[in-house]
């Protein structure tokens, strides 16, 4: 007893005014986490309250399904037509080309780290795929420009070197390895039991990689492509410099196409502002918007049936 | 003891001495991790129809060493493992013998109950699936024998296709026995099953031990020694890598050799 109050005796007592210090200090930190935490909502609605703003006034002069539908963008004509049909079809061409390159060299890159790799390359390769994933978009579309383009009009014996195609091939090779990173954390977590029991039973490494870890590893994966694609979709930089940026409707994978991004950041230069082609921009912007916001929705909902599916939470 | 006992145990001991089968015999074990030896001179024998226990102080190498049975310690990098394993004379660590048909003649259940994120069906029909049965019929038929062998089945007929995570842990345990039962293999390894369950579903496994005795050769790892003298007819001591001492479970724990066991099995109670 007496050693525990000498003990106790050897903490310096706190002056009187320093409990009110990290009093003052906790209010402090809680105001000012509530204000950060509101001030990404308040941009967040801020932003869409712009969009709608200044998108709404298009759709005065031009119907909703013939702006969406129609096949014309000739926005600085006279008339004008503002028909965004050929650039939503551009980056619907583009991206579904970018997914096929990087859902399967990504997933599949992820699928060789986590279960062939030894540890050593592991240990080199995973931050080398991180590296990547953060280099700039610009840099790679200097890449499809400079590079790329040449070699596949060469090769293909293409009229133009700027294309859906190239897009989607530099696109596809940037997002791999966000996909790949983010796909190789989600097999990573799964528990080394689940392999355990299913070798115990006399699975083979293929029937273990298929059946338990890539299904356990679902959602994860379905999150990997889902962020691979909106960056895909959401791309500017790259689309602008690889694409082509002809605004009609692409009859084959090697026209050049103007993708909804691409359109937006060429031309909001040159828009005056308040005019009808500005609106237009912004309401291109707004329906972009909506996919990608249609698109986390999703997103969301697969991973979070996969949760119910494992049991995880409700 | 009463006489009666005493004669019925003695005629059985004879019995046995006599059919005792050795189903696993494991030879002159030595196992090391990276250059660390975890397993020294091992020789231990697994008797067909018996439950072999073993015991001892964490990190002494149990674990390790039931899992050369069935090959599990090949997922793991870098060790090396000399000596013999032999299950009905057959020498399972040949580079000509698949690990999985190894796998499937001695399952294995794990400290934690490790079900798949699938559901209870599915759950036991994996291990059929991947060894390539497809009938249905058959599958099925397979599923609800192993569940009832498991004594499983009252508790989930009607949720067969539930997660197999909204199990509770006792019956998650049980539904991983079922998973192994269901490719009928020969010998049973448990590696201490009752470690994270309450005595209940902890009682429900050892009854459950001792029936499915029957039919298979079982080896249990356990850190509890009254569940070792309960369900056990062999135990094995095993202390930083070595085997101390290996005899029948009643001796063992009644007229030890070895002081190093006796201070074991004494220390823990009192
Ligand atoms: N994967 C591994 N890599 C390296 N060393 C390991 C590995 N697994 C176990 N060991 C080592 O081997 C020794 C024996 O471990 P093992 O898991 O077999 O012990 P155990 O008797 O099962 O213990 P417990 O009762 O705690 O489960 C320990 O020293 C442990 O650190
Ligand atoms: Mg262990």
């Amino acid at each position: 007893m007496c050693l525990l109050k000498a003990r106790q005796g050897c903490i310096l007592p706190r002056p009187p005014n320093m409990e009110n210090m990290i009093k003052v200090k906790e209010r402090l930190y809680k105001w000012l986490f509530t204000i950060l935490a509101f001030a990404s909502l308040i941009f967040l609605v801020g932003i869409v309250i712009v969009l709608f703003k200044e998108a709404l006034p298009i759709f005065k002069k031009v119907k909703a399904l013939e702006f969406i539908f129609g096949k014309f963008w000739y926005p600085t004509y006279d008339p004008p037509e503002f028909g965004i049909f050929p650039l939503i079809l551009a980056s619907v061409w583009v991206s579904v080309g970018a997914m096929l390159v990087c859902v399967p060299l990504g997933v599949g890159s992820a699928l060789y780290l986590n279960e062939i790799a030894s540890h050593k390359q592991k240990a080199v390769l995973k931050p080398l795929v991180e590296i990547l994933a953060s280099i700039p978009s610009i840099v790679y579309g200097f890449f499809g420009m400079v590079v790329l383009a040449p070699f596949l009009q060469n090769l293909l014996h293409l009229p133009i070197g700027l294309c859906a195609f190239t897009a989607s091939l530099t696109l596809g090779i940037m997002a791999t390895p966000t996909v790949c990173s983010i796909a190789e954390d989600a097999l990573s977590y799964v528990p080394k039991s689940f392999r355990e029991a299913s070798f115990a039973v006399g699975a083979n490494r293929w029937q273990t990689l298929v059946k338990v870890v890539i299904p356990a590893a679902g959602s994860g994966i379905s999150t990997a492509i889902i962020l691979g694609m909106s960056r895909a979709i959401g791309e500017t930089m790259t689309v602008l410099m690889v694409a082509g940026g002809a605004a009609v409707i692409p009859k084959s994978f090697f026209d050049p196409v103007r993708p909804m991004t691409s359109a937006i950041a060429a031309e909001m230069g040159e828009a005056p502002m308040g005019s009808d082609h500005f609106h237009a921009l912004f309401a291109i912007a707004l329906i972009l918007f909506l996919i990608t916001f249609v698109f986390n929705v999703i997103a969301e909902a697969i991973s979070r049936k996969y949760r119910i599916k494992l049991g995880l939470s409700g | 003891m009463d006489s009666k006992t005493l004669i019925m145990e003695d005629r059985q001991n004879c019995v046995c001495s006599q059919s005792d089968l050795v189903k696993i015999k494991a030879q002159d074990i030595n196992f090391f991790y990276g250059k660390q030896q975890a397993l020294k001179d091992i020789n231990l024998d697994v008797l067909s129809n018996k439950v072999t226990a073993i015991i001892g102080p964490s990190g002494c190498g149990k674990s390790t060493f039931i899992r050369l049975f069935n090959r599990m310690h090949e997922l793991v990098p870098n060790t090396t493992l000399t000596g013999r394993i032999y299950l009905d004379g057959q020498d399972i660590l040949g580079a000509c013998v698949d690990p999985a048909e190894i796998r499937r003649r001695i399952g294995m259940v794990f400290q934690k109950p490790n079900p798949f994120p699938k559901n209870i069906f599915e759950n036991i029909s994996y291990g059929l699936e991947v060894n390539g049965i497809k009938n249905k019929e058959f599958i099925e038929g397979r599923v609800i024998e192993s569940l009832k062998k498991a004594a499983l089945w009252d508790e989930v007929k009607d949720r067969l296709h539930d997660s197999a995570l909204n199990l509770s842990g006792g019956q998650q345990q049980r539904l991983c026995i079922a998973r192994c039962l269901a490719v009928k293999p020969e010998v049973l390894l448990f590696d201490e099953p009752c470690a994270s369950l309450d005595p209940i579903s902890t009682r429900k496994i050892e009854e459950l031990i001792l029936e499915l005795k029957k039919d298979y050769a079982i080896v249990i790892v356990t850190h509890n020694m009254q569940q070792a003298a309960r369900v056990s007819d062999y135990t094995g001591f095993f202390l930083l890598g070595e085997l101390i001492e290996f005899d029948k479970t009643e001796k063992i724990f009644k007229a030890p050799k070895n002081q190093k066991t006796e201070d074991y099995i004494t220390g823990r109670f009192g």
